[in-house]
């Protein structure tokens, strides 16, 4: 067998698109299959379910995903209760949330009706990605299946009213962030608001509202049907369930793949993507979860597991199980300096440390990777590093500082090193920079 | 009360309090940028940073985090210190640190924290961000290099004043404070947003490298482009008012100030009287005191008491007024008006002119009403009052006269009288449940042929929907004039037999007329020798026969009373131009050559006969909401016309001598009614 998952076991069953994404194909992988029965449960039956199921956030934050709809309001009172689905799946490296909507958009319109059931929202706004134009597509013609089959909308065979909106985004990576993602959907500039209030107090049009991953949404269909034991008995106490891992960069077949929680990293590049190219020696590191984390090493890759609390314990984060693997051929600095482009890039401008922090790490970076730099220049980085994580407003800040200071973390010597070399080469000078041009 | 800790030291707060706030109340200083007690919180800057327990072992935003009980808030550990220095040192790396060839430098707050808070150098060794200049209107100057992006201005703009005009574009480093398509800030208010910004992004256009604010003299006074009476503080150097700066006043201005009142005074320079003329030959020329008020109490002997009047102008302080009223009533004159627009309001109850809920206690109101008023342009800082409720979603407001944009929304109710008879149904039901209804009347309701009937009819729909109640009373009539008030108040109103304003100017009605700041009233018919003491070249000085040439507003010491009815003291800032005197002091030197000395020899002394007289000036910065008023004593019966109420405000930025002289002005007008064409095509 590959992996640790069985196939009898995988939620996914369409992940590669093999077979029919429409209505029909989802029942027959059984979708929609029994919805009616959870619906009629109590509210508080489904949010114990998934509490009991262990399922945390899958966007990034690993949040537990019933204890977040448990701080719904109990009862509806003067503002209704929305439930937005955060598609803006834009982590460098991720494309998991893509796959599903393209390949079991059904999974996630079932998992809507049963959140909003549990949250009692009778709206669901589902915020795509600007990219993600054929995601649009597929999710929207799947959308009209399920009205067409009066599996949601109002009077519909579940007995609880509900729409599903889809809407689209301009792209900005800002706008994966829950509070802007908010924003953006009321029609303004997508930018981060400041919590507290938390969005299940006064969220979309200032009413309690629940934002929730994809992929947290797609699987609560299946663990209600195969029960909250079922799916906590995959992975490591407190890391529970099944992951869709994306793994990409330097593999022999980098993948999207189904795998249980904490399988190791070493067998899930192994196994799963025919290992790393030029055998695992030649692995130099791993970013375990996308780009906003820390990166690990090789020699910690080898008993890393792919779960939220191993890869805590290593400075680095499950993420979004965005596996970007890097061999040896790889310019670690230089990969860095182009993702602290890119965080300078998506940069709201809002708040100051990462408006003006993010630009700076991005330039001192970039002279990093040729060199044309001053040793002490390290230390100054990560203290502006420092300054920008955990000052700002959302997480951006804390994103773009992580994957600077891993760098600086296990390959400081690389940098140091490339430093030095630099400066030989143009003589140790003051000025030498202007002298050679 | 909750109580917290600061810096280990206990302090109550009261529930909703933020963090900032509490430490504030504890005595410590926090640093902040975006942050203002008047504007939605923001929480942009990041410099209000401090270590709050229990909490996340990291700096919380001490702007927006709500204050609890037992919270232990430190503002002076290392965390705190780090935290705000390199929050100090971001702000810095992108600021251009020009601030030799900074207006705002001296009062900028990025200079004081960066002295306070910040490191002593940069570590930063790249190149720095630079900025295009926006154009933001004739008002606002634009560095956009130096903005920190605190977004003060933008939140001003859309919840204070209303319009949207001002926004941030782009995002991370390349996010840019502007104007849509740079057009010009439509507002009133938009001098605000230059006082609002921590740093020299905005700074004030017209007064652009005229002064380094520690050159300045400061002197705290009052007013009066409109009837509110904001205070200001006039910065003067020499002969010359800089600037005009708003001081606090809860009651009044807020922390606000209107365009008109802040940008105005360049008219102080322009235009000016200083020094007397006499008409010889058809034509205006320079003369002595004793001829040109020899040449004025020649004509006021030779003419019978009856045939002389006195009209009182928009600026007027109480004192120049009592002593005019004394001296007429002196020889004998019934012919004294201050309602040169001929407004039919005074006599009577006090309250039947006041804005009686005053200017703070309208917040209260439920549901009020505009007759023929336009507050935007009439009283800006009133309207804000009135926007502020609207959005918090605690005030419905309608409106009978013109239609125009007030920057909150209205149910609009008819243009003319007749429509007070006929409101919509659900307005009228709205009003009969109010708790607190008000009533605003201005002078496009009463300025008219048939103001007195309309005032009777708004006075008796007032009293037919309980505005005046039991411990309320929201009947307001709302002054454009800064020195109306004071004028009734003394009684500066044609006594038994006497003229008012309107018919003085009339053809062969007087012979002698004295125009005391009178500009705003067509005097070109009458034939009668015309007197002018005024200020600025201007109008009344134009057709005048004699013109004594007076002090402006922020060059004599004066009383004035605004439309609520609180009497406040404005100081003197500089002295009247060349040969010009106090107003007070000209007509008690013209009451000697009369024949009819006036008992008083120093502003002291008019000062206490003016209080012995009308006991109400005494109380200085006093108003009293809330007093009964018999309703139905107001106005008179009278056909109402069918003409619809007109604002008496055409042009906000020309309705006086000082504003019509001042460049600054001519150039907001122009920008604002371009604004208008543009908008229309």
């Amino acid at each position: 067998m590959i992996g640790v998952l069985e196939d009898k076991d995988r939620i996914f069953t369409n992940l590669y698109g093999f077979h029919d994404w429409g209505l029909e194909g989802a029942k027959q992988r059984g979708c929609w299959n029994a919805t009616r029965d959870m619906i009629r449960q109590p509210r508080t039956w489904v949010i114990d379910q998934i509490k009991n199921s262990g399922l945390r956030g899958r966007g990034g934050a690993g949040f537990g995903t019933g204890l977040k709809w448990s701080f719904m309001p109990k009862e509806v009172g003067a503002r209704p209760h929305y439930l937005v689905v955060n598609a803006d799946e834009s982590e460098p490296g991720t494309c998991k949330d893509r796959e599903i909507m393209r390949n079991d958009p059904h999974l996630l319109i079932e998992g809507c009706l049963i959140a909003s059931y549990a949250m009692q929202a009778h709206a669901c706004y589902i915020y795509l990605r600007g990219e993600y134009v054929l995601e649009r597509e597929r999710l929207e013609a799947a959308v009209k299946q399920a009205y067409e089959a009066r599996l949601i909308g109002k009077n519909n065979v579940h007995g609880w009213d509900f729409d599903v909106y889809i809407h689209h985004g301009a792209g900005a990576y800002i706008c994966g962030e829950e509070t802007a993602l908010l924003e953006s959907l009321e029609g303004k500039k997508g930018q981060p608001r400041l919590k507290p209030p938390f969005p299940a107090g006064a969220g979309l049009y200032g009413c309690p509202t629940t934002v929730n991953n994809v992929e947290s949404i797609a699987v609560v269909g299946t663990i209600l049907r195969r029960g909250a034991e079922w799916f906590a008995g995959f992975g490591r106490p407190n890391n529970t369930g099944t992951k869709l891992m994306c793994v990409s960069g330097h593999v022999n077949k980098p993948c999207n793949v189904e795998e249980a929680m904490s399988i190791p990293m070493k067998q899930l590049l192994e196994e799963h993507c025919g290992g790393v190219k030029g055998g695992w020696g030649n692995l130099k590191a791993v970013i375990p979860g996308g780009s906003s984390v820390a990166m690990i090493p090789a020699e910690q890759c080898e008993d890393a597991l792919m779960d939220f609390d191993s890869l805590r314990d290593l400075k680095s984060g499950l993420g979004t199980a965005a596996v970007i693997v890097m061999d040896k051929s790889t310019d670690l600095v230089k990969a860095i300096a182009r993702i602290s482009y890119f965080y300078k890039h998506e940069s709201c401008g809002q708040c100051t440390p990462c408006r003006e922090g993010t630009g700076w790490m991005w330039r001192v970076m970039e002279r990093m990777a040729v060199g044309e730099a001053d040793p002490k220049e390290i230390d100054i980085l990560l203290d502006v590093a420092s300054q920008v994580e955990g000052h700002t407003i959302c997480a951006l800040g804390d994103a773009a500082a992580w994957p600077i200071q891993g760098l600086f973390r296990h390959f400081r010597h690389e940098v140091e090193e490339r430093i030095s070399n630099y400066r030989s080469r143009r003589g140790n000078f003051a000025g030498a920079t202007l002298a050679a041009e | 009360m909750p109580i917290a800790k600061v810096n280990g030291v206990e302090v109550e707060f009261e529930p909703g309090m933020t963090v900032l706030q509490v430490a504030e109340r504890a005595g410590h200083e926090i640093p902040r940028f975006c942050y203002h007690e008047r504007l939605s919180i923001a929480g942009n800057c990041r410099m209000c940073l401090v270590e709050v327990k229990p909490g996340p072992p990291k700096p919380q935003a001490s702007c927006a985090l709500p204050a609890a009980e037992n919270q232990e808030i430190f503002t002076d550990t290392p965390m705190v210190k780090k935290a705000r220095e390199g929050v100090m040192e971001f702000l810095l790396i992108n600021h251009p640190l020009d601030c030799p060839i900074c207006d705002q430098g001296g009062e900028c707050d990025l200079q004081d924290q960066a002295v306070g808070y910040g490191r002593d150098g940069s570590r930063y060794a790249e190149n720095k961000r630079a900025v295009d200049e926006k154009y933001m209107g004739p008002t606002i100057k634009t560095v956009m290099t130096r903005c920190i992006q605190c977004t003060r201005c933008v939140r001003f703009v859309s919840e204070i004043a209303g319009v949207e005009d001002i926004g941030m574009i782009s995002r991370g480093e390349s996010a840019e404070i502007t104007t849509y398509l740079e057009q010009a800030v439509g507002s009133e208010l938009s001098g605000n947003v230059n006082d609002l910004c921590p740093v020299g992004a905005l700074t004030h256009r017209p007064w652009a490298f005229n002064y380094r604010p520690w050159e300045l003299k400061k002197t705290e006074t009052i007013d009066v482009h409109d009837a509110l009476g904001s205070n200001i503080r006039a910065d003067a150097r020499g002969p010359e008012v800089m600037r005009v700066l708003p001081r606090v006043h809860e009651g009044i201005n807020e922390e606000w100030l209107s365009d008109k009142s802040r940008y105005a005074v360049d008219g102080l320079m322009r235009q000016r009287l200083d020094r007397p003329y006499v008409r010889r030959d058809g034509k205006l020329q320079p003369a002595t005191w004793a001829e040109a008020l020899g040449a004025v109490a020649e004509r006021f002997n030779a003419a019978k008491p009856n045939k002389i009047g006195a009209i009182a102008g928009d600026l007027q302080d109480a004192e120049s007024m009592k002593a005019l009223m004394d001296l007429m009533d002196a020889i004998g004159s019934p012919n004294l008006d201050c309602r040169q627009d001929g407004a039919w309001i005074g006599g009577g109850e006090r309250g039947g002119y006041l804005f009686n809920s005053t200017l703070a206690g309208i917040e209260q109101a439920d549901v009020v009403l505009l007759v023929g008023t336009n507050p935007r342009l009439e009283a800006p800082l009133l309207n804000t009052r009135l926007r502020k409720q609207w959005l918090a979603g605690k005030m419905r407001i309608g409106l009978i006269g013109e239609q125009a944009s007030l920057t909150y929304g209205y149910d609009y109710l008819g243009a003319g009288p007749a429509s007070l008879g006929k409101l919509s149904k659900d307005f009228a039901a709205a009003l009969k449940g109010a708790q607190k209804p008000a009533v605003i009347v201005g002078m496009g309701a009463l300025a008219r042929d048939d103001g007195a009937a309309v005032l009777k009819a708004v006075a008796d729909f007032a009293a037919a929907n309980g505005v005046v109640r039991d411990g309320w009373n929201g009947f307001n009539v709302l002054h454009t004039a800064a020195g109306r008030v004071a004028g009734l108040d003394m009684g500066f109103l044609p006594r038994a037999g006497g003229l008012p304003a309107v018919d003085m100017v009339k053809k062969g009605k007087l012979d002698v007329l004295f125009l005391l700041g009178a500009d705003e009233i067509d005097a070109s018919a009458t034939a009668a020798f015309k007197v002018y003491l005024g200020s600025h070249g201007d109008r009344g000085a134009h057709g005048a026969d004699v013109i004594l040439p007076g002090a402006a507003y922020t060059e004599k010491p004066g009383l004035y009373v605004n439309t609520e009815g609180r009497v406040q003291m404005a100081e003197r800032s500089i002295f009247p131009k060349g040969e010009a005197r106090e107003d007070w002091a000209i007509i008690r030197a013209l009451s000697e050559r009369v024949g009819q000395t006036l008992p008083f020899d120093s502003l002291a002394a008019l000062r206490a006969k003016l209080m012995a007289d009308h006991p109400g000036f005494g109380q200085v910065d006093y108003v009293a909401p809330g007093q009964p008023l018999n309703l139905k004593a107001l106005g008179a019966k009278g056909s109402l016309g069918a003409a619809a109420f007109a604002s008496p405000v055409k042009d906000f930025y020309m309705t006086n001598p000082i504003a019509r002289a001042s460049a600054t002005m001519a150039e907001c007008s122009a920008a604002a009614s371009g604004a208008r064409a543009m908008a229309a095509e």
